[in-house]
């Protein structure tokens, strides 16, 4: 009998409920655990991918490093959800969003003590690492 | 190279929990189509099942139906892509006999959603996105048609108003077509009656009465190359152009957040196509999964400017009397969408107006109809056109 192979599922972490366990981009929930949002850069032809990708479709390469999600986007849109996927129930009511990073954007969620009434489309806004209370990680929007 | 026709069509109703299974609900939709065209299961060559998947317990539906609707030995195969599964089933059909491959397809569509409960359906659904990167986040198709909305309004100044307007329109065919799941009327001020199940909050700024009604039901039609088409029908309606196309499935792909770039790319496709412009269609069928999704096919497919979709429904130009009927059977939002059903419904009402034998639903004459059909989030997109 081999050694049973330890299988990174360090992804299973990302968000109240991830869908997703095992996945080439799993240093991401590292990098949040170390308070950074990452994003990945093809070696080759300099492509910046958010969410981050371990494979460049333009180069057919898998050479990579990561970046960081750093200074302001402009908010592109958000909603109010008033009812949520199962599993979700407990963070209501809760907003989705998007910023615009200009070579990129990040679709996350705004912090939860903003609400429609304290943003508006084309603010600037910052991206910053959230723990949530079940010990699961994402990230969350601020005013910048 | 000769034309492809649609020579039946057909629907069950749409319904809240279908008493029955899903071989009896596809046999629903079926049956209506072959009494429509007049022909025999023997004539149809091929056999496309089409639906959106994780409904249903059954693997593989598309063997289990030939069987239950007659269609072996005869090929069949299962296809999705998602909301807009039978309109792609449309577009395979169409190549299958462009190809001299076969003369007669039936494209069948299916979805019986209350398999499931409404919470778990929403998170089907919301499998649809991008379940790595976005559905950790706690999305849902209402809040992502939400962003849209919110995206539209603040650079076009459209309002929640303006989107009422639309299910008010959907509201008043709904009534009118009994195929419909929701037959009651909805008023303009029930928007902002807070007793009214209509003004509830969804995913702002949508409301109750801005997403469409969950519904099982099915679909079919019958699509055949030119000659076996004149042989067996006396109305076939034709297929004069078809687009296709798809986007990123995260949002954060996509530079467009005031309209759907599919839908803009599978209509020019098909315009092209069909060598006609906007200002050609009689009558158009929609994707309206909720009212703002309406309101921007009016500006990706041409019929309003962008920004201008907003005047398009408050002048009623979408009405059965306007300019450019739209979802004149009360679109998803009143008649239902049951996902890969939805595909096929659409086409059936373009056909029966064409054909001139939308009863009450008739608009004045059309000689050419728009069916718009999108899966999920601005994922797919199809447009087909049609003509006498
Ligand atoms: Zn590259």
């Amino acid at each position: 009998m081999g050694k049973k192979r330890e299988i990174d599922d360090r992804f299973k972490r990302f968000g109240t409920v991830s869908f997703t366990s095992t996945t080439k981009v799993n240093d991401f929930i590292s990098h949040l655990d170390e308070g950074k949002v990452a994003g990945t850069k093809c070696k080759d032809c300099g492509a910046v991918f958010f969410p981050p990708r371990a494979d460049c479709y333009k180069c057919l390469t898998s050479d990579m490093e990561w970046f960081d999600v750093s200074g302001t986007g402009k908010l592109v849109s958000y909603s109010k959800l008033e009812y949520a996927p199962v599993g979700f129930e407990g963070d209501l009511p809760y907003c989705i969003a998007l910023l615009d990073y200009g070579d990129y954007k990040v679709f996350g969620r705004l912090a939860g003590d903003l609400t429609p009434e304290g943003v508006e489309v084309g603010m600037e806004m910052k991206t910053v690492v959230n723990t949530l209370p079940n010990g699961q990680v994402n990230y969350v929007f601020e005013k910048a | 190279m000769g034309k492809v026709g649609i020579i039946g069509v057909g629907q069950s109703a749409f319904v809240r929990g279908y008493p029955g299974s899903i071989r009896e609900l596809a046999f629903e939709g079926f049956k209506e189509a072959m009494l429509d065209a007049q022909i025999s299961t023997r004539e149809i060559d091929a056999s496309i099942i089409c639906s959106a998947p994780e409904y249903d317990k059954q693997r593989s539906p598309a063997g289990v139906f030939a069987e239950y609707l007659g269609l072996t030995p005869q090929p069949t195969f299962y296809l999705e892509s998602l909301c807009s599964s039978s309109s792609t089933g449309l577009k395979v059909a169409y190549s299958l006999i462009k190809s001299g491959l076969h003369d007669v397809v039936a494209v069948v569509g299916f979805q019986k959603m209350s398999e499931i409960s409404s919470a778990e359906s929403q998170e089907r659904m919301g499998r649809g996105a991008d379940i790595q990167w976005e559905s950790p986040f706690g999305t849902m198709m209402p809040a992502y048609y939400a962003m849209y909305a919110n995206a539209h309004m603040a650079k076009y100044g459209t309002t929640p108003d303006d989107l009422a307007r639309i299910r008010v329109k959907a509201a008043t065919y709904g009534q009118i077509n009994d195929k419909a799941v929701y037959r009651k009327p909805v008023t303009f001020d029930m928007f902002s009656d807070p007793e009214s199940p209509m003004s509830g909050p969804v995913a702002s700024p949508l409301r109750v009465g801005d997403c469409c009604a969950n519904a099982d039901g099915s679909s079919c039609v019958l699509v055949a190359g030119e000659e076996k088409a004149k042989a067996l029908s006396k109305k076939p309606v034709w297929i004069l152009g078809i687009g296709a196309a798809s986007a990123t499935v995260n949002l954060a792909g996509r530079d467009l957040f005031t309209g759907l770039t599919v839908g803009q790319e599978a209509g020019e496709q098909a315009y092209k196509m069909a060598g006609v412009t906007p200002k050609d269609i009689d009558v158009a069928e929609v994707h309206d999964c909720f009212t703002i999704a309406e309101l921007m096919a009016y500006e990706n497919l041409g019929f309003a400017k962008p920004g201008e979709g907003k005047d398009l429904i408050g002048n009623k130009e979408t009405y059965k009397e306007g300019s450019i009927p739209v979802n004149v059977d009360g679109g998803l939002l009143s008649k239902g969408h049951p996902i890969g059903a939805t595909g096929g419904s659409q086409l059936r009402t373009i056909v029966l107006q064409l054909r001139g034998e939308a009863g009450e639903m008739q608009v004045t004459d059309p000689e050419i109809g728009l069916v718009h059909n999108i899966g999920g989030v601005g994922l797919y997109g199809n447009v087909t056109i049609l003509g006498r």
